[in-house]
C-alpha cells in the first residue's frame, strides 16, 4: 500500500505538466487544455468549438449562462429579464455581501442564474440558464424571484418554459427565505402547468439539494447532461449516514435514468436537436 | 419527571434548595418560612427571566426534547374518529409520516405529519421522523384524496430532514419533494400547516405549502439543520449553536422575515410540560385559520397561496435601493 501511495505520486509529477481545469466547473483558460477525466490535451478554441466536451472521451465541461445560450439561440434573438437584479442581505449575514461582490467581479454575472426569452431553431421560448460559477449557483431570493419571473414571462406570452440547473442547493446565508424560494417557484410552475404550457428541465452538473427537490425534477420532460452529479443529499453525508461505500455512478444522471428519474440523457452535441423536436412536437398540438 | 435542559439547571437547582429547607424545616421544627417564601419569588424570577429570554440554541434543544408532543399526540387531543390511512400504493408505508382522516368538531379533515418515536425502538421504526420518498408520496396520495371529498388538509411538520440514503436517492427523494411542492400548490381545499417541533430543509416544506402556516413558539424552521448549516459553512458541526443564532431560525424570527402567520405561545418551559394546554393552544389559532379559509372560493384558496408564496424574498437592483418584494 505504502508503495501504491508513493507511485501515484510520482505519476503526478510525471504528468503534470499543463495543469487541469483546478475545479471541474472552471472553464478552461489559456491555449491548451487538459481533460480533467481523461488527462486528453487539446487546443481550447477546439474545445470551444466542439461545445466544451472532451474529443477523446466525451466529458461535458460545465458551460457558464451566457456559453449556454449562445449554443442554443438563434443569433442575436435573447433578450435578457431582470439583469440587474442583485441579492441583498436580508439575514445580516457575516461576510455574504463581500462573497456576493466577490463572485460579481469573478464571473461578470450580477447572480447565479441568467433568464429572458429567444427561439431555438425559429420556436419562441422563454429560458432560465442556472450559472454554478456564482455560489455554486445557489438558490436564494434573487434566483428564485428571476426564475418565478420567467415562468410568469411564459404563462402570459403564452411559450414554453426551459431551465437549464446547476447548483449545490439553497443558500445558506439567507436561510429559509432560500428555503421558500422552491414553494415560489413551484406555485409559478403549477400556474404554468395549470395554462398546459410545457415545462423542459434539463439537469446540468451539479443540480444537488433544494435545486434538485424543486423545478428541476418536475419537467414535463426531465432531461440531463451525461456524467451530471444529480441528487437530494451531498454524497458524504449519505455515507456518513449509511456508513457504507457507494457505487461509484452514484447520483449520476446515468444512475438516474437507470432508476426511472430522467426521461433521457442527452449529448450536448444532440441537445438542440432534440430540444427542436420538442418544441416542433407541441407547436404542432391541436387548438 | 421532565428531562431537564442544559440552560434550566439553575432552576431545577433551586428547585432542589427548596425542597430541602422544607424537609429540613419538618424534620428540625424550625421555622424557615420566610427564607422559602424569598427562594420561591426568586425561583419564580428566574423562571421567567430564563424562559422569555431563550437563546435560539436553547429552543432547539425544547424543540428536540425526548417528550416533546408529537403529531400523534395532538391528532389525540384536537380530532376525534381519527382513522390512520397507509401506504403510498407504490412502494411501501413510510412511518416517518403519519396520516388519516379525522373529525374537527363537524368539520371532516385530513391530518398528516411527521412522525418521530418517543423511543429508541419507535424511532428505529419510524426512522427519526425522517421520510423516504414514499412518505411524501403517501402524504400526496392522502391530499389528493382530501381535494376530491373537498376536505381541508393540516399538516403538522416536525423532521430534521428528508433521510438522505441510498434507497431514498434511487427512488426519487428529490421528485416526491419537488412534486408536493407543486401538488401543494395547486390543492383546491385549505391547507394549514403548523410547524410543532423541528422544520428543517424541504424535507419539512414537504408538506409545507401551505395556505395559513403557523410556528410553534419553541419550534424552529430552516433550510437545513444548525448542524448541517456548521457543516456547510464553517466545516465543523460543532458550531451548530451559532448557526442557529445566524439563520434566523425561531419562530419570532422566522415570523418577522415573513415567512409564518402566527406563533402559538407555548406553556412555560415548552410544549411537553403540558402537552393538553398545548394542543388548546393549537386549538384556537387552528380553528381561527380554517373559519377564514373556508370562506374562500377553490380559486380563491389556490390565488391566495400564489400570492403569499410569491411575495417571499428580497432582493434589489443594481444602483438601487433595497425592495423587499
Amino acid at each position: 500500500m505504502l508503495k501504491d501511495f508513493f507511485s501515484k505520486n510520482a505519476k503526478k509529477k510525471k504528468y503534470a505538466t499543463i495543469p487541469t481545469a483546478k475545479i471541474k466547473h472552471d472553464v478552461p483558460e489559456g491555449l491548451m487544455s487538459k481533460c480533467p477525466e481523461c488527462k486528453h490535451i487539446m487546443y481550447t478554441k477546439e474545445l470551444k468549438k466542439n461545445l466544451l466536451v472532451c474529443q477523446s472521451c466525451g466529458y461535458h465541461y460545465p458551460m457558464n449562462s451566457y456559453e449556454r445560450i449562445n449554443s442554443l439561440l438563434d443569433e442575436g434573438s435573447f433578450i435578457e429579464y431582470d439583469k440587474e437584479m442583485i441579492s441583498d442581505n436580508p439575514l445580516n449575514f457575516p461576510g455574504y455581501l463581500e462573497k456576493l461582490e466577490g463572485d460579481r467581479k469573478k464571473t461578470q454575472l450580477n447572480e447565479a442564474v441568467v433568464t429572458g426569452e429567444g427561439t431555438i431553431n425559429d420556436f419562441p421560448l422563454v429560458i432560465a440558464v442556472m450559472d454554478s460559477r456564482f455560489r455554486m449557483g445557489s438558490m436564494g431570493s434573487v434566483v428564485g424571484e428571476k426564475i418565478t419571473r420567467a415562468i410568469e414571462k411564459a404563462v402570459e406570452k403564452k411559450l414554453p418554459f426551459i431551465i437549464f440547473t446547476a447548483s449545490g442547493g439553497a443558500r445558506m446565508q439567507e436561510g429559509i427565505l432560500s428555503l421558500m424560494q422552491m414553494a415560489k417557484t413551484s406555485v409559478a410552475l403549477k400556474r404554468l402547468s395549470e395554462n398546459g404550457q410545457l415545462f423542459i428541465s434539463v439537469m446540468t452538473h451539479p443540480t444537488t439539494g433544494g435545486v434538485s427537490a424543486s423545478f428541476a425534477s418536475v419537467g414535463d420532460y426531465n432531461f440531463a447532461e451525461p456524467g451530471a452529479l444529480i441528487g437530494f443529499a451531498g454524497r458524504r453525508v449519505i455515507e456518513q449516514t449509511i456508513r457504507q461505500e457507494l457505487p461509484e455512478d452514484f447520483q449520476t444522471a446515468e444512475f438516474l435514468f437507470k432508476h426511472g428519474q430522467l426521461d433521457k440523457v442527452i449529448k450536448r452535441s444532440e441537445l438542440k436537436e432534440t430540444l427542436t423536436k420538442v418544441l416542433k412536437i407541441h407547436a404542432g398540438g391541436r387548438e | 419527571m421532565t428531562t431537564e435542559l442544559e440552560f434550566e439547571r439553575p432552576i431545577r437547582e433551586l428547585k432542589d434548595k427548596i425542597a430541602e429547607l422544607q424537609s429540613f424545616m419538618k424534620e428540625k421544627d424550625i421555622d424557615l418560612t420566610e427564607e422559602i417564601t424569598r427562594l420561591e419569588e426568586k425561583l419564580n424570577n428566574l423562571e421567567n427571566e430564563t424562559y422569555e429570554h431563550m437563546k435560539p440554541w436553547d429552543r432547539v434543544q425544547i424543540a428536540r426534547h425526548a417528550e416533546r408532543p408529537t403529531t400523534l399526540d395532538y391528532i389525540s387531543y384536537l380530532f376525534t374518529d381519527f382513522i390512520e390511512l397507509h401506504g403510498d400504493r407504490l412502494f411501501a408505508d413510510d412511518e416517518a409520516i403519519v396520516g388519516g382522516i379525522a373529525m374537527y368538531e363537524d368539520l371532516p379533515v385530513t391530518v398528516i405529519g411527521h412522525q418521530r418515536g418517543k423511543d429508541t425502538k419507535e424511532n428505529i421504526r419510524r426512522n427519526f421522523g425522517m421520510p423516504h420518498p414514499e412518505g411524501y408520496r403517501k402524504a400526496l396520495r392522502l391530499m389528493k384524496q382530501a381535494e376530491k371529498f373537498n376536505r381541508p388538509v393540516i399538516c403538522f411538520l416536525d423532521t430534521k430532514g428528508a433521510y438522505p440514503g441510498m434507497s431514498a436517492e434511487e427512488r426519487g427523494q428529490s421528485e416526491a419533494i419537488a412534486r408536493n411542492l407543486v401538488e401543494m400548490a395547486g390543492l383546491t381545499v385549505p391547507i394549514v400547516c403548523i410547524v410543532i417541533g423541528e422544520g428543517a430543509s424541504g424535507g419539512a416544506l414537504g408538506i409545507g405549502v401551505g395556505n395559513h402556516v403557523h410556528m410553534l413558539e419553541n419550534s424552529w424552521y430552516s433550510v437545513i439543520t444548525p448542524e448541517g448549516a456548521a457543516s456547510i459553512l464553517w466545516k465543523d458541526a460543532t458550531k451548530a449553536k451559532l448557526a442557529a443564532e445566524s439563520l434566523k431560525i425561531t419562530a419570532p424570527d422566522v415570523k418577522e422575515l415573513g415567512i409564518i402567520d402566527e406563533v402559538i405561545e407555548e406553556v412555560k418551559g415548552g410544549a411537553h410540560r403540558d402537552p393538553k394546554e398545548q394542543a388548546e393552544r393549537i386549538n384556537v389559532v387552528l380553528k381561527a385559520s380554517l373559519q377564514e379559509l373556508l370562506k374562500l372560493s377553490k380559486e380563491e384558496l389556490v390565488e391566495q397561496r400564489y400570492e403569499k408564496y410569491k411575495n417571499m424574498g428580497q432582493f434589489t437592483f443594481v444602483n438601487d435601493s433595497i425592495g423587499v418584494n
